[in-house]
């Protein structure tokens, strides 16, 4: 018991000063700040997921299961919403338009659900059409299973790359040893359909015995954060690791990215999870966060609206409330700052059309950031 | 003769029944736990002591101890606003986690019995039940 005890101690310590050495695992205070924030729409709760629609308006989930149109200042509650299983992390969650949404109407939303026979919910993927406040020609594209009474994990970001795919993240529903590893389960998977929820065929396990087809990759934890570099077109994700560990990946095709077999990160009481941080055959992660920031939502920013940020990487932080600024040298980062401090827990960020940054933050609202000349 | 009889069945009645109040009460909090490092620890931390600042503390919460009711009310129906807890103030949000009665009932003694707290009535379901949003 003693010398477990010493492990345990030279291991803490060991994983201390490794992260010591990382110098590019800590987060700067911001010092040249190129904005004046704004509570753009006031009164959210837990802004889950934003989109920005042709006319200028917006579209907000809210995690209770409400999709709201903001509209010339104005909230309106949207109608046919599908029902959603709010219990835990779940709720109505991620939104997406269709990469040409003006001519086909097609908008993307996951969230959890209790369809199917088995008691509690799993993620869920569906498309709609949105007319006159109602959404309309509700599809449901994809229901994980089977259903979990579990309250963690249900990922869920969307994104599309270049090619048209769709891509989605669901989380391991707390079951770190059952799902992520094996791609006949769902869960801890990034997946990938045609934009109508068929199963693209040169997916990579359409050959494989008894797998869920529309896996891309696996071994995740709980991704809630997708998008497509807007460069190289790859698509990057971020996942919640356990205690530190927290992760963003390249996404590449029918890769294994390791949880739980290799991790940066441990249990939250502290014990280790395994001691190993690689292995062959799976992936290692552009970058580690020690300790965990809690990731959710991520943003490019590709506008000249903001001095010297054209290429940074903008995730929000939901254990410590603030926007986290990631230079990056080609895919390293490089540098990280911390923006917009002690507003709440930064749920979404996203670029809109007008190329300014929109936050979404929890107990407050999206908030704009307005360029400073 | 016929009174030390009373008294000795009244004794073993009270001891029947607080043995069987413990037994309860260590069921309850054992899917308690459960429940704990599913839905609370992620925040509250494994040892109840929140995060600084930011997620007020369970261990040895003063708010915890002495507003049972309000916090079966935050539990059951999400938490949102200024909260002074052992002196400190924390704003925040916290969601409804869609727990049903019994499961609450069952993480409220998990925490009230936990890191050194103590508390000397088990929360019951009907508790739970009574415990209305407004």
């Amino acid at each position: 018991m003693k010398n477990s005890i010493t492990y345990l101690y030279l291991f803490v310590i060991t994983l201390n000063f490794s992260c010591a050495q990382d110098t590019e695992n800590k987060a700067n205070t911001a010092k040249d700040i190129p904005f004046s924030e704004e509570l753009f729409i006031d009164g959210l709760q837990i802004p889950w997921g934003m989109a920005f629609l042709p006319d200028g308006s917006m579209l907000i989930t809210e995690k209770s299961g409400t999709l709201i149109h903001f509209k010339d200042g104005k909230k309106t509650l949207v109608d046919n919403v599908p029902e959603v299983y709010v219990r835990g992390q779940g709720g109505l969650m991620d939104i997406f338009l269709h990469p040409d949404y003006e001519n086909n109407g097609w908008l993307y939303m996951t969230y959890a659900s209790k369809e199917g026979s088995e008691k509690g919910g799993h993620t869920a993927l569906m498309r709609a059409k949105l007319k006159n406040n109602a959404l309309y020609d509700n599809e449901l594209l994809y229901k994980a299973g089977p259903n979990t009474t579990k309250g963690q994990h249900f990922g869920s970001r969307i994104a599309f790359d270049d090619e048209g795919y769709l891509y989605f993240s669901i989380g391991e529903r707390g079951a770190r040893d059952v799902n992520p590893q094996d791609i006949t389960k769902d869960g801890g998977k990034i997946y990938r359909l045609n934009d109508n929820g068929s199963i693209p065929g040169d997916n990579p396990f359409v050959d494989a015995e008894n797998a869920k087809t529309a896996i891309y990759s696996y071994g995740h934890r709980n991704p809630q954060g997708l998008i497509k570099h807007p460069v190289t077109g790859a698509i990057w994700e971020h996942e919640h690791g356990p205690r530190g560990g927290d992760e963003i990946n390249i996404i590449k095709k029918g890769a294994n990215y390791g949880w739980p077999v290799i991790t940066y990160g441990i249990n939250y009481s502290g014990t280790p999870i395994t001691d190993k941080t690689e292995m062959e055959g799976m992936e290692q992660p552009n970058h580690y966060w020690v300790p965990s920031i809690a990731p959710s939502g991520m943003a490019f920013v590709t506008s000249d609206k903001y001095k010297n940020w054209k290429g940074s990487l903008l995730v929000g932080s939901l254990v410590f409330q603030y926007l986290e600024r990631l230079t990056l040298e080609g895919t390293k980062v490089i540098h990280r700052e911390k923006l917009l401090e002690n507003k709440g827990r930064v749920r979404d960020v996203r670029q809109g059309p007008d190329g300014l940054i929109y936050v979404a933050v929890e107990g407050k609202g999206i908030y704009r950031l307005n360029p400073k000349q | 003769m016929k009174h030390v009889r009373t008294i000795t069945l009244l004794l073993l009645f009270g001891l029947g029944n607080l043995y069987a109040q413990e037994t309860a009460l260590k069921a309850s909090m054992e899917r308690g736990s459960e429940i704990y490092n599913d839905f609370c620890v992620a925040c509250h931390m494994p040892t109840g002591e929140g995060i600084p600042f930011v997620f007020p503390p369970l261990a040895n919460s003063d708010y915890l101890m002495q507003q049972r009711t309000a916090s079966i009310k935050g539990v059951k129906f999400g938490q949102e606003g200024e909260l002074v807890v052992n002196g400190e103030t924390y704003n925040n949000t916290m969601a409804s986690m869609g727990l049903e009665d019994g499961e609450i009932a069952d993480v409220m003694n998990y925490i009230l019995n936990s890191w050194g707290n103590s508390s000397n009535e088990m929360v019951t379901v009907e508790e739970v039940e009574a415990v209305t949003k407004d």
